[in-house]
């Protein structure tokens, strides 16, 4: 399973709404459209962190490393890159 | 434990065999209540102490007992298995989702208090021998006397059981989560607090850890004079649904200049963080600093535990304007993006016109 799509599922199993009505494609801000709620958000670096070995420091914490799956993805493989 | 007044205990497991009574439940003893624990657990539960157990024995016979003694309902989440104690302590701080630390467990077996404590060293351990002659001795202990009784603390033991009663409601229930969440009718109340929540607002600044904007205290005193201020909106908040209120939850300080709110202090329970109503009271406070024409700053001290808070501010997109020493931050937004209320719950503020 390549990393866009271990996100997007991770993304899916945390959905507020239901999953039919929640088409999200890689580039969509998963925040503004209401799919998750904010308790989602420490969820989702907690996720990051776990599950790719990385620490998410203060200055990483920007919604725009976060709201959609490619940039969660960007931000995993920079991080790793070091 | 460092010096300065020992810390308030939110919870206490009991052993049951020559701890809560004299003998053994599994040897057919004639089991008798050690003098003054019925009196003990009444008080410790009014007081808004959760009362558990954790005992090796067989569930079934050990709770009939309890039923018996007519004492079983004080107890939440009950732990009596064959099991080692150190994993029923993990499971009952799960389940009360609080502190380690602020729980403690008594028991009369040197071999159960020093296996419990290996496991779990911030966890206080009592030993149960030193209370037989009197458990109404504990009651005068600073660490099981709140400084307030208020109607939250009252409530405790009844508001974990309405949340398990809607936590088996959610798990059985089969559709989406906004519409369960939605099926329960929340309604979030925020209000300018009044001289009778001052106690509850003391407690939330004491307990309150996870969700602490801050973790900086005030007292009843401090807290009163800023209710007066005209300078400062001293906010507290409270979520009911249809089994029953969550109590207060949340309160907020704010700094009202003319040209700059200041969110001194923002803090809202652990309870409700699954209801997904956290934003709902940070929100209200931006867009009434929006319709002021004011900037927005917000204090935030880094704590330990509250990384969570962290996460919540930069996920509203607040920027440090400034950083100090010892994890001291000046946050700013902008307040070009407020998130909205969610659907599902109805926000009713100070300037709601109330029902009649």
């Amino acid at each position: 399973m390549d990393i866009r799509e271990q996100i997007r599922n991770f993304i899916a199993s945390n959905l507020v709404i239901y999953e039919d009505n929640a088409k999200f494609g890689d580039d969509d801000d998963i925040f503004k459209a209401g799919f998750v709620d904010s308790m989602f958000a420490l969820k989702l670096v907690q996720y990051v962190e776990k599950e790719h070995s990385l620490r998410v420091e203060n200055d990483d914490l920007q919604l725009a490393n976060f709201n959609s799956v490619a940039n969660i993805a960007k931000f995993i493989a920079r991080k790793k890159a070091g | 434990m460092g010096k300065g007044k020992p810390k308030e205990l939110k919870a206490l497991v009991w052993d049951l065999d020559n701890t809560l009574w004299k003998g053994v439940l599994l040897e057919k003893d004639d089991l008798t209540l050690r003098a003054g624990i019925v009196e003990t657990l009444k008080a410790l539960d009014e007081r808004g102490i959760l009362l558990s157990i954790a005992s090796k024995n067989n569930h079934g016979d050990a709770m009939a007992r309890l039923k018996q003694l007519g004492i079983d309902h004080y107890f939440l989440f009950p732990q009596i298995t064959w099991s080692a104690k150190s994993e029923s302590l993990a499971s009952i701080k799960e389940a009360l989702n609080i502190g380690m630390d602020t729980i403690a467990f008594i028991d009369d077996d040197d071999f159960e208090r020093a296996e419990v404590q290996a496991a779990h060293p911030d966890l206080v351990v009592i030993n149960s021998t030193d209370y037989w002659s009197d458990y109404t001795k504990l009651l005068g202990e600073p660490r099981f006397s709140p400084k307030y009784l208020t109607e939250d603390s009252r409530r405790r033991r009844l508001m974990y059981l309405e949340s398990a009663q809607r936590d088996h409601i959610e798990a059985e229930y089969k559709g989406p989560k906004e519409e369960f969440l939605q099926s329960l009718e929340m309604r979030f109340v925020i209000s300018r607090a009044t001289e009778a929540d001052l106690q509850r607002a003391e407690e939330l600044t004491v307990r309150t850890n996870q969700l602490n904007s801050t973790g900086v205290t005030f007292s009843y005193e401090e807290l009163d004079k800023l209710r007066r201020s005209n300078e400062h909106q001293l906010l507290i908040c409270e979520l009911t649904d249809k089994f029953g209120s969550y109590g207060k939850i949340g309160l907020a300080l704010v700094e009202t200049g003319r040209e700059v709110w200041h969110l001194r202090l923002m803090l809202m329970s652990c309870r409700v963080m699954s209801r997904g109503v956290g934003t709902i009271f940070l929100s209200y406070i931006m867009q009434q600093a929006k319709e002021a024409g004011a900037r927005f700053l917000a204090d935030f001290i880094q704590t330990e535990r509250n990384r969570m808070m962290y996460v919540s501010y930069k996920f509203s997109q607040f920027k440090e304007v400034e950083s100090g020493e010892n994890g001291r931050i000046v946050f700013e937004n902008d307040l070009t993006n407020i998130q909205p209320f969610p659907k599902y719950v109805s926000v009713v503020t100070p300037s709601t016109p109330r029902e009649k």
